[in-house]
């Protein structure tokens, strides 16, 4: 495997890892926005 | 454009890596990115309505996504400019480490995810300015203005001007005069900026062709231009005391800030030759930066740790 091989298998991976946090990232986001936006609610459904 | 393409493909072809993480963070211009995030800051603190911290930074979040599609997509289509000026010629694309069709995308992406997401999140006033925003920015100012006219920065900055009207906009759900005068200060305060910068990257913009003011009407106009603008923005800087949404420190230190802009501006205006021209010109532009960030530091001290020294307009009044 020569450099420029290498390196874009690096580039490659570390864009994966970059994308792999966003996601991680905004799946915490909506948990907790939604949690905020039912409010209360949460607590009250019925069951 | 197809040299450009050209010398594209080739940069891109000797890399032949893709694009680094770092490219990516580029192509979302993230110096302007904060100062978009920061006046929409301002907006939302100032609004008189309080969002959950946790929507509040959620909808933060939606418009600096916002803003990086705006410069995605902007990098996208200006790259045959990029590549012509010594500023902007190591961004990602003209180096050859991002595909224009990758930054497009990229850009896009960005774009349909914030809208939708800031429309969710926050409400859908605040998304559709959002997405007006970045519309205005890539379709008006971009595509169109940009290429033609030197007045490009003048209508073209009110992409620039309209953060904190969504960041009111998020917190309110509404609009209302005190967003629309913090429009308008960073409207009137765009072109002496831009300008001030055209002065020093004339050469370069006539290089790429782009019309800006200096290039087409001459240094000594774009300096008087830069005075009358300034002579506007001055005393519009102290609106948002009238208004009320700014009290007696916001008062004093726009009047201030404005007073220095003004003389600054006067000397850009008087020193036409040689280095003292081009430090004039350097000076304001830096300094037009610090005013605009101090002027909305002060209204986000002032709403953001109850500090404003009293009303100013009840000041006046007693």
């Amino acid at each position: 495997m020569d450099d420029a091989e290498k390196e874009r298998k690096r580039r490659q991976r570390m864009r994966s890892i970059a994308i792999a946090w966003i996601l991680a990232g905004l799946a915490v986001l909506f948990f907790i926005v939604t949690i905020v936006r039912l409010g209360g609610n949460v607590a009250n459904r019925p069951l | 454009m197809a040299d450009a393409a050209i010398s594209i493909a080739a940069a891109k072809i000797e890399t032949g890596a893709g694009g680094d993480v770092a490219d990516y963070v580029a192509l979302m211009k993230p110096r302007v990115m904060f100062l978009v995030v920061f006046t929409a800051l301002v907006g939302l603190v100032a609004a008189p309505e309080s969002m959950h911290p946790v929507l509040a930074l959620a909808s933060l979040i939606c418009i600096a996504a916002g803003a990086g599609a705006s410069g995605a997509l902007n990098m996208w289509f200006d790259a045959d400019i990029d590549a012509r000026m010594a500023r902007t010629a190591a961004r990602p694309v003209p180096r050859g480490h991002v595909t224009p069709e990758e930054a497009r995308s990229f850009g896009a992406v960005l774009a349909v995810g914030s809208i939708v997401c800031l429309g969710v999140m926050a409400n859908w006033l605040a998304a559709s300015l959002l997405a007006f925003t970045i519309g205005f920015y890539v379709f008006v100012y971009t595509m169109w203005l940009k290429r033609t006219t030197p007045q490009n920065i003048v209508i073209g900055g009110a992409a620039g001007a309209l953060p904190p009207m969504i960041g009111w906009a998020a917190a309110t759900g509404g609009l209302s005069l005190e967003s629309f005068v913090l429009f308008l200060i960073i409207f009137v305060w765009t072109p002496p900026h831009f300008w001030a910068l055209a002065l020093l990257r004339t050469g370069d913009y006539a290089k790429a062709g782009v019309p800006m003011l200096p290039v087409v009407a001459g240094a000594g106009a774009t300096r008087a231009q830069i005075l009358i603008y300034s002579l506007i923005l001055a005393p519009l800087g102290m609106a948002p005391a009238v208004v009320g949404l700014g009290g007696a420190l916001y008062a004093a230190a726009a009047a201030v800030l404005g007073a220095i802009f003004v003389v600054m501006a006067f000397d850009c205006y008087s020193k036409r030759e040689g280095e003292a021209a081009d430090r004039a010109a350097k000076n304001l532009f830096g300094y037009s930066v610090l005013y605009l960030f101090l002027l909305f530091a002060v209204l986000l001290v002032e709403h953001g740790f109850g500090i404003d020294g009293g009303s100013f307009v009840s000041f006046w009044a007693s």
